[in-house]
């Protein structure tokens, strides 16, 4: 029997979005997604480097994290309540995690769609010889796996050191007893560190990326591209896991605490004096 | 002769776009060389149609890597093992004696196969004409010197516009994305003084045809890997740029910038 | 019965017949445009050229391609350039002395009017492809750059690095999307046509089969436009691309239409040579190699040693030695012809014996290797890419190759062939090029026939038509061609024969390659005649095809162009012998001056051969048209 086959060509696969109004339209496209991912990337990648830095007061002692931690939400007292514009940042990078979530959940989905193998049988694997990958790197070929990895690293972080659902011995705004107190268990410190090296593969081939998708272009720059992301990726990875190895080491030790454990910060100085 | 070859080959064969296919598997010997890879098919056909069965259908036409009409995937490798090469300047001495050849048709979703190894790549056609083009009706051209194009400006130009349209980045690209290939037609045009007019629209009007039919790039860089002329991943940068910004030129209705 | 051949050439001084005449022609009112429907078949640069223009003009056109995308027409090949007079490098150049060449380089078998108002054209093309974002060369201030090509004293070449044939054909081929995208044209891809409908004496439309469903069917319009390129794969070998045929111009012939000096064919001297019996095509590398290269075989036969062993008086310097002045840069069909003999004579070189060297050790030695690889890097990478040598290290092996065909169907002045309504544009005519063609002049005619000369003669054709509409297809002048081409089809699949197409082809380019190729006699041309017919009898009776016709089925579009290939090589041989003079890249042995150059017999050949099909195959009625040559006086070429 004869084939029908259709001379038209191949149908579109995806129809051509109704166009919101400018900026919107921006998220219709693929590769407007593309750039609003690479700009809540560049948020988000802002935020791991802030966060990461102002960790470091952990090596300075108790008291100077925590007061670095009470700073924070005093920033901006001067004009609006305070925590006002830390839940302000807090909010900016809950939208920016969504949105970012987002497009990458969905510009999979189109490429997935417009991969789908003609009639074979087997699996759904685009080609039976294993696809000999030359380029891709096993940071872009997992960005997909690192991506929610990351993600849940954060709800366990959230929950472990903000919220404290794990431990009894957790106390609202004494960050240094907190880590110590979490980190103090190899199993918990080994999830910190697996996720780390996640996070800083992630943003290796994030930072690389964000170039090629925002068009930042030039023969400068392009050379640069790669040591920036390895640099970028090689300091938040170093950065932060030197918190739990100096956890499991005893670098940060609950001895290195001048205030009774369990006591906050302020209760310390007042028992001081 | 000397010095032939013996060769295990595992061919796609499809006998239309809503047939199931399978993979056939040959054996050929005398294999010379100095063969191109569709030579080497050629005489596996002549073998096939000697043997009374039906010859494997693998398009070809200029056979000196420039049409853009050949392309396989070879061992999972787009046009084969060897870079900077489409399939017809492919030649035998890139194997050895006993090799096993995997050979499959391109695959994505807009690539439908027609039959073996044969795809319908006309989506990209769809592409240019939404906008792959100057316009500049015949008789209407101002002096071919009017306008003096910077060297670098029209070098670069022509790394964008050496591309043969094989579809190549599309079947190595595991989002089965057409970037490079409509990056490379928009800036072949945006970067010349003769394409800015249409710039903005140009743009605008080529990537949204693009993702009717394609998949999103994750910037792998697959596709330049694959590319038999080596286009450079920076058209893909380039033209992200170039239509984001038309978003909102187009908006302005303003030609210039 | 054809009478006296009408050129239609204008009357007039030279420089003004063109402007004249398109004044002349009668024009179709823009809003009248849209009445009228063009077929035209090919989209290679003629093809997408015309089809782009005559769209924007408003005209109805149906273009077809039997390739899957109008971008892979051959004119992509062409590596060289193309020829604009547009004098920017201030050295001389004119449209006069563009052409003066063309009509010199043709060996004086050309019209001088065509070649004028090609040469006056060529300074539009450029400016066209310029403004259509082709990315031509360019000097350090921005201007464009030339070269000096083929030998032309000159430089008024323009190209695109080695792809100059692709960068003019995506231009087109944009021209021609942009009209697609906008509805005036149609296009049908993977759709080849299969003969010429003619009803009450004119063209009135085509019979196509659609190559991936196999329906056969008809599309007619008032006018038919043919550019479909070359008939070089007669030769089997050549350096064609594969599907290249001269199907549609030969369907186009049988039904009435002349086949103008078949004989006709360019062979290029710097091609790789073939590396087994199952070869499939031929590459070419740019001429400019002989700028540096040296050319020699050993002068003793059956050389075994490698050739860095092979001492300096044993090298045997063939072209330095017999044309001192040109040296390795005599043209084309001497160069070819040069090496044919040197290899006849046994001393070729490489596994089969059947190259010479072109050596770079001399000029690496004396510029260094930069900047050899500078002039030529792409060229020795594609080379050592198919041969698996390197050309640093050991001289390149070259051997001539079929390139390209000057011979086509006859057209008058404005392109249409002695049947009313078919045009015939690009390499499948005969017009321009004489008896050879310069180099970079090629893509210089296709885009002139294709942009600026039919879209202004087709008016004058289609002007008096205003109110008949094409004809019916469902007319018994379709359904009888129509049924004739299912049934052609269908007779192949039946034959079940022993061999396949393929191999038929192969032995049928031997023959055509030995009889009809760079240097012919009686004796080889009437050895031609006698085998080709018998060997088609077999091939009818003993091809073999399999599968069905209606899907994608390769080997039943090869056998019918391959059973055209054959009635063509029997013209050819015919016409070959009948022209018992040496012209151009026709070179017969019995016609040659004593120093062994081409010997033209003005007095009896100064003429176009047109054939008429006379019904079989082997019959066809010889016509001439006498050419008149004003302007460039007749001289003999001497390239001591």
């Amino acid at each position: 029997m004869a084939q029908t086959v259709t001379r038209k060509g191949p149908e579109p696969i995806r129809k051509k979005p109704k166009q919101l109004p400018f900026p919107l339209n921006i998220y219709q496209s693929a590769i407007g997604r593309k750039w609003v991912m690479a700009v809540s990337g560049i948020v988000l990648l802002g935020f791991v480097v802030t966060h990461m830095i102002g960790n470091l007061h952990l090596y300075e002692g108790p008291l100077e994290i925590h007061e670095y931690a009470e700073t924070l939400r005093n920033l901006g007292t001067d004009i609006i309540p305070r925590t006002w514009l830390l839940w302000g940042v807090r909010l900016l990078l809950i939208a920016a995690f969504a949105i970012h979530i987002h497009s990458a959940y969905t510009l999979k989905e189109m490429g997935r769609k417009a991969n789908t193998r003609a009639n074979f049988a087997d699996g759904n694997k685009k080609y039976a010889a294993s696809q000999d990958f030359i380029a891709a790197n096993y940071a872009s070929r997992t960005m997909r796996w690192t991506g929610p990895i990351i993600l849940l690293y954060l709800f366990f972080h959230l929950a472990d050191l903000t919220w404290g659902w794990f431990s009894k011995d957790w106390h609202l705004g004494d960050p240094y007893n907190n880590v110590v107190v979490s980190m103090g268990n190899i199993g918990v410190a080994a999830i910190y560190i697996i996720a780390n090296i996640a996070l800083a593969v992630h943003i290796f081939h994030g930072t690389w990326s964000l170039f090629q998708s925002l068009g930042i272009n030039s023969p400068k720059i392009n050379k640069m591209r790669r040591h920036i992301a390895a640099g970028l990726a090689g300091l938040i990875l170093v950065g932060n896991l030197s918190f739990p190895i100096a956890v499991t080491v005893g670098l940060i030790d609950q001895d290195n605490c001048e205030a009774p454990c369990g006591l906050t910060a302020v209760e310390a100085e007042e028992a001081k004096e | 002769m000397e010095n032939t070859m013996t060769l295990t080959l595992k061919v796609w064969r499809q006998k239309g776009p809503l047939e199931n296919g399978r993979f056939e598997t040959y054996e050929i010997d005398q294999i010379s060389p100095d063969m191109s890879f569709l030579e080497m098919f050629d005489v596996l056909n002549e073998n096939l149609i000697n043997n009374g069965e039906e010859p494997v259908e693998i398009a070809s036409d200029c056979r000196e890597g420039i049409c853009g009409t050949c392309g396989c995937m070879i061992n999972g490798k787009a046009h084969g093992p060897e870079k900077a090469t489409a399939t017809c300047q492919l030649h035998m001495r890139k194997f050895k004696d006993g090799d096993t050849i995997i050979v499959e048709p391109w695959q994505a979703t807009s690539f439908p196969i027609i039959k073996d190894l044969v795809v319908d790549r006309s989506p990209l056609d769809r592409i240019i004409e939404s906008g792959g083009f100057i316009t500049v009706p015949t008789g209407s051209a101002p002096d071919a010197n009017l306008i003096p194009v910077p060297k670098d400006a029209a070098d670069s130009a022509f790394d964008a516009a050496a591309c043969i349209g094989c579809g190549a980045c599309v079947a190595a690209c595991p989002n089965s994305a057409a970037q490079l290939f409509t990056s490379a037609k928009v800036q072949h045009l945006n970067l010349l003084p003769q394409g800015q007019a249409e710039r903005w629209s140009r743009t605008e009007e080529m990537v949204e045809k693009m993702e009717e039919y394609f998949g999103s790039c994750t910037n792998h860089g697959e596709c330049h890997e694959a590319c038999p002329k080596e286009i450079p991943l920076d058209f893909i940068a380039y033209t992200n740029r170039d239509y984001v910004k038309s978003k909102r030129k187009n908006r302005n209705l303003l030609g210039q910038g | 019965m054809i009478g006296e051949l009408n050129s239609r050439i204008p009357e007039g001084p030279i420089e003004e017949k063109w402007s004249s005449h398109k004044f002349d022609m009668k024009l179709v009112n823009p809003a009248n445009k849209r009445k009228f429907e063009v077929i035209v078949v090919g989209t290679g640069l003629a093809g997408a050229s015309a089809a782009a223009t005559l769209g924007e003009l408003g005209y109805k056109v149906k273009a077809f391609t039997y390739h899957d995308s109008p971008r892979r027409a051959h004119s992509i090949a062409a590596q060289g350039g193309i020829n604009g007079a547009k004098n920017y490098q201030n050295d001389g150049d004119s449209v006069y002395r563009l052409f003066y060449d063309t009509v010199k380089g043709g060996d004086y078998r050309s019209r001088e009017a065509n070649v004028h108002r090609l040469a006056e054209v060529s300074l539009n093309i450029i400016d066209q492809c310029v403004g259509q974002g082709v990315p031509f060369a360019r000097e350090y201030g921005g201007l464009l750059d030339n070269r000096s090509f083929g030998g032309a004293q000159v430089s008024r070449t323009f190209y695109a690095r080695g792809q100059t044939g692709q960068q003019l054909l995506l231009g087109a081929y944009s021209a021609l999307m942009r009209q697609v995208g906008s509805g005036s044209v149609e296009l049908h891809t993977r759709t080849e046509m299969l003969d010429l409908i003619v009803h009450d004496g004119a063209a009135r439309g085509i019979v196509v089969r659609d190559l991936i469903t196999g329906d056969v069917r008809s599309h007619t319009a008032h006018a038919v436009v043919l550019a479909t390129g070359g008939y070089g794969n007669v030769y089997y070998l050549s350096t064609n691309a594969m599907m290249c045929n001269v199907t549609a111009g030969w369907r186009a012939h049988r039904r009435g239409a002349l086949f103008a000096n078949p004989c006709y064919t360019q062979i290029h001297p710097t091609c790789i040579p073939a590396s087994d019996e199952f070869q499939s095509k031929l590459t070419l590398m740019s001429e400019s190699l002989r700028n540096d290269g040296r050319i020699w075989v050993p002068s003793g036969h059956d050389e075994a040693r490698s050739v860095s062993d092979i001492p300096e008086d044993q090298r045997y310097y063939y072209l330095e030695e017999k044309y001192p002045s040109f040296g390795n840069l005599v043209p084309r069909d001497v160069a070819s012809r040069n090496a044919k003999t040197v290899v006849d004579q046994g001393l070729g070189v490489g596994p089969l014996k059947n190259g010479v060297y072109l050596d770079f050790a001399d000029a690496i030695q004396r510029d260094g290797e930069d900047a050899i690889r500078e002039r030529y890097g792409n060229l020795f990478q594609m080379y050592e890419r198919i041969t698996g040598e390197d050309p640093y290290k050991t001289p390149m092996r070259i051997y001539p190759a079929t390139h390209y065909t000057m011979g086509g169907l006859w057209v008058d002045y404005e392109l249409m062939s002695n049947v009313p309504g078919l045009f015939v544009v690009g390499e499948a005519n005969f017009s321009d090029h004489g008896a050879n063609r310069l180099g970079a002049s090629a893509l210089m005619q296709g885009l002139a026939d294709g942009y600026f000369v039919l879209p202004y003669t087709i008016g004058n054709y289609l002007a008096p038509l205003l109110g008949e509409s094409p004809l019916d297809e469902s007319d018994p002048a379709c359904s009888n061609v129509v049924q004739g081409v299912a049934e052609r089809t269908q007779k192949w699949l039946s034959v079940n024969g022993t061999r396949t197409v393929d191999w038929f082809h192969r032995e049928l380019g031997k023959l055509v390659w030995n009889f009809i190729g760079m240097e012919r006699d009686k004796n080889g041309l009437e050895k031609a005649l006698s085998e080709i017919p018998s060997l088609r009898e077999e091939f009818e009776k003993d091809v073999r095809v399999l599968g069905s016709a209606d899907n994608l089925n390769t080997s039943l579009e090869k056998v019918g162009r391959v059973a055209d290939f054959f009635e063509l090589a029997e013209l050819k041989a015919r016409d070959a012998l009948e022209r018992a003079e040496s012209c151009g890249g026709h070179f017969r042995s019995e016609s040659q001056t004593p120093e062994g150059e081409a010997l033209r017999d003005d007095d009896n050949f100064s003429h176009v051969a047109a054939w008429e099909w006379g019904g079989t195959s082997g019959s066809a009625i010889r016509h001439k048209e006498e050419l008149e040559f004003e302007y460039v006086p007749l001289t003999q070429r001497s390239y001591k």
